[in-house]
């Protein structure tokens, strides 16, 4: 008989192990640690709603709590992924609704979520508490009056960046009286109305509100009202920063502002008038992170907000805040850890804005624990990139988008290889990295040779052959997603890899050279991967195997292949050819 | 051998770096785009001939279409639009309209507020438009040594001397303008 610790004492220990791949590695210890962990794991993170069933989670996790889904592949926030592709999470809620009914939070990212779904999840969870929608889209307001009204114990409504259909304001409405839980608010993505004695009333019953972002449709004016009724705001997202330039509403907003001593984090800021600025001068000092990126101010007014914020951590920006003022904040915000610079006319060929490759250089200097960048340009040279490589080694997410594919160097026109391969050469913890402008195979061999902790790449418009796509699958051990469109990366170096396939989570490939014939071999040789073939032209099964895909999904999966797949979207394991 | 390059080839390096393709890349090496629009373009003169110039050459010699990549730049939606509409409202061109009467003066005239960045370049405007001289402006006498003083009417109702607010604060809240005659204008503001 095996000595060992009671189950109880394991549960107990088990209950410290939070992180998803601690608790997938424990489970994998041994049988009887398998068991004891699958009945006490309460948070479950599926990163591609497609590799598992619900029917497979549910008899595996019978008493989970909280469920985390992935739909669609990252390149459909680009418009890459054609409508009705996939990502339906009505059948995952209905038989969670069976299953689960004590389960507490939903997050979904990339999902299509119907109001169906939606009113089903008001009703059937009776403990309901948290309920994120990142980037998801298919349903109206009238589903969110539905969990307004039915989530007694709602905590948390977060609809980030997703499309609602905006019928009203209406929905706010339903919120009772008796709600009085709510400690997180993000309607920042509708467009209605609210009541704004609804939303006023809401706050005003909610002690434990901690972060409330308002949509663009809250005026200015009323602002300090709502800030007076909960001071205790750790986040705030504004409405539209624009009213007529009044100094006594002026200065009630600063009143207000000043009375927020938790606040640590500002957005919103559409249409910002410069007039109103001074009104957050108060809490700039406190602020952690600052999203500006609809702001459309020009540089000194954004300079003059960031120099004041030395403890910020997180920046997002638009580029009107030119080199100048990321020099400033390279002096001012030495604890930066993010920082995002998004275009503010990113079609327009001619620079609008004297935002360059110095602005980066700047912040990579003086923000010493700067780790992540996300950073729109119109130019990027090789040396700023070694620059850039040498000053953060400890940099873990660096993605750099040069306006123009195949923009070479713009001072020697040679490829931006060697700044990119400083890059993964210098940071080796690197964990994510989007690569951009002129490059040959050559930045391939460098991102397999040192890339090892690489887990996301993307790649557009870039290499010269399959040996490219062959030296990052062969090479990047840790790779879980890689996402690629127009690169010559075709059959040899796909069909030479096709173990490492397994290894990932999911591989995107579109207008590239991948052949049809190509496809369904992979799909012969890996039963376990889904091979996905993505053609609006219609005629798939008539076409000879040596043309080409449009578009190319392939994933690991213990589901099977898709049963809700679209007439354009085709699974090589079911093609009718292969079959004979 | 000549060294030096020509301008036509760093040109024509500099296009293939940077052009956008829609065939497969890898396909060939000849730029593809554009030859249906350039294909109806009449050859640029007689006197080329056709053994110098061919329709390729020609479409590297015209300023680049630039065609827009479906998902390029990586901008999600929502942000496109938001600039979109920041965009429209100043591309509409509706200004900021005011009335602005002269005493004496037969009729009114309409002024656009946007057209100007300061007080400074609105007394030119203003000066120009009604061919009189308005003086310069102090905070403690008003439109002191001249014979008219321009003032607005604000949101109130109320008309107030033009100068006293900032320019941001005057343009958004000046409803129109009126160049009152000095002798009048006593009772505003300090002016002896």
């Amino acid at each position: 008989m095996a000595l060992s610790f009671p189950e109880e004492v394991l549960e107990h220990v088990f209950s410290f192990i939070t992180s998803h791949t601690d608790r997938n590695t424990v489970s994998l210890v041994c049988k009887s640690w398998y068991e004891i962990e699958r009945w006490c794991r309460r948070r479950v993170f599926i990163g591609n709603c497609y590799a598992v069933s619900p029917g497979i989670m549910i008899r595996r996790f019978p008493e989970v709590r909280c469920v985390e889904l992935k739909g669609k592949p990252h390149f459909a926030d680009f418009n890459l992924v054609p409508d009705g592709w996939g990502g339906y999470f009505y059948p995952w809620v209905c038989e969670m609704s069976r299953a689960y009914p004590w389960l507490e939070e939903i997050r979904l990212k990339r999902m299509v979520v119907s109001d169906e779904g939606l009113e089903l999840v008001s009703k059937a969870f009776k403990n309901f508490k948290v309920l994120v929608l990142s980037s998801c889209e298919g349903f109206s307001t009238d589903g969110l009056a539905a969990i307004a009204a039915n989530c007694r114990n709602l905590r948390e409504l977060d609809l980030r960046e997703s499309e609602v259909e905006d019928l009203s304001g209406h929905w706010l409405s339903h919120f009772p009286d008796s709600c009085t839980s709510l400690q997180s608010l993000n309607m920042s993505c509708l467009s209605s109305e609210v009541s704004f004695s609804a939303l006023q009333r809401l706050i005003a019953r909610s002690p434990n509100l901690k972060t409330l972002r308002l949509n663009r449709a809250v005026p200015l004016e009323k602002l300090s009202t709502l800030l007076h009724r909960a001071p205790q705001l750790v986040e705030l997202g504004t409405g539209a920063y624009s009213a007529e330039a009044r100094p006594d509403v002026c200065s009630n907003l600063a009143e207000a502002f000043s009375r927020c001593k938790e606040l640590k984090g500002l957005s919103g800021f559409w249409d910002v008038v410069p007039f109103y600025l001074p009104a957050i001068y108060s809490v700039c000092s406190r602020l952690t992170s600052l999203n500006l990126s609809y702001a459309t101010i020009q540089s000194p007014d954004v300079t003059k907000i960031v120099t004041q914020c030395p403890n910020l951590q997180s920046l997002s920006v638009l580029d009107y805040i030119e080199d100048t003022g990321l020099n400033a904040l390279s002096l001012s915000c030495k604890d930066l850890r993010e920082l995002r610079v998004f275009p503010s006319d990113p079609f327009v060929a001619d620079a609008n804005v004297s935002l360059t490759e110095q602005g980066l250089v700047a912040v990579s200097e003086g923000c010493y624990k700067l780790q992540s960048v996300l950073y729109f340009c119109r130019q990027m040279s090789n040396s700023a990139l070694t620059t850039i490589a040498k000053n953060r080694p400890n940099l873990n997410c660096f993605r750099l988008c040069i306006l123009e594919p195949r923009a070479p160097d713009y001072l020697t026109l040679e490829p931006l290889d060697n700044g990119f391969g400083a890059i993964v050469e210098n940071c080796k913890q690197l964990q994510r990295l989007s690569l951009s402008g002129l490059l040959t195979d050559r930045v391939f061999e460098y991102i397999g040779k040192r890339a090892k902790k690489l887990e996301m790449l993307s790649i557009a418009f870039a290499g010269d052959s399959d040996l490219g796509l062959h030296h990052v699958l062969s090479g990047c051990d840790s790779l879980r997603k890689l996402e690629i469109r127009d690169c010559p990366f075709g059959d040899k170096a796909l069909l030479a890899n096709v173990s490492k396939l397994e290894t990932m989570r999911s591989l995107w490939m579109s207008s590239c050279s991948v052949s049809l014939g190509a496809c369904k071999r992979l799909s012969q040789k890996m039963p376990r991967l889904n091979v996905e073939v993505i053609d609006e032209q219609g005629d798939l099964d008539s076409r000879p195997d040596s043309s080409p895909v449009e578009k190319l999904y392939v994933y690991r999966t213990v589901a099977g292949p898709r049963l809700d797949m679209p007439s354009f979207i085709r699974n090589m394991a079911q093609n009718p050819t292969y079959m004979r | 051998m000549d060294q030096k390059k020509s301008t036509l080839d760093l040109f024509h390096d500099l296009d293939l770096a940077t052009e956008l393709r829609l065939g497969l890349p890898g396909s060939n090496d000849q730029p593809e785009i554009i030859k249906t629009s350039l294909s109806g373009n009449k050859r640029s003169s007689s006197e080329m001939g056709s053994s110098t110039c061919t329709d390729e050459q020609e479409s590297r010699f015209s300023p680049p279409t630039k065609e827009q990549v479906v998902g390029w730049p990586p901008v999600r939606s929502y942000r496109k639009n938001i600039l979109q509409v920041k965009k429209t409202d100043s591309d509409t061109g509706s200004g900021m309209y005011v009335k602005v009467s002269m005493d004496g003066a037969p009729y009114l005239r309409k002024l656009d507020l946007k057209m100007y960045k300061s007080y400074e370049e609105l007394m030119k405007g203003l000066q120009v438009m009604f061919k009189c001289i308005i003086g310069l402006y102090s905070e403690r006498e008003g439109y002191n040594g001249s014979q008219h003083v321009p003032t607005y009417e604000d949101k109130d109702g109320d008309w107030m001397l033009v100068g006293d607010v900032p320019w941001d604060m005057f343009i958004s809240s000046c409803k129109r303008l009126r160049i009152m005659k000095s002798c009048e204008a006593r009772g505003l503001g300090d002016c002896v």
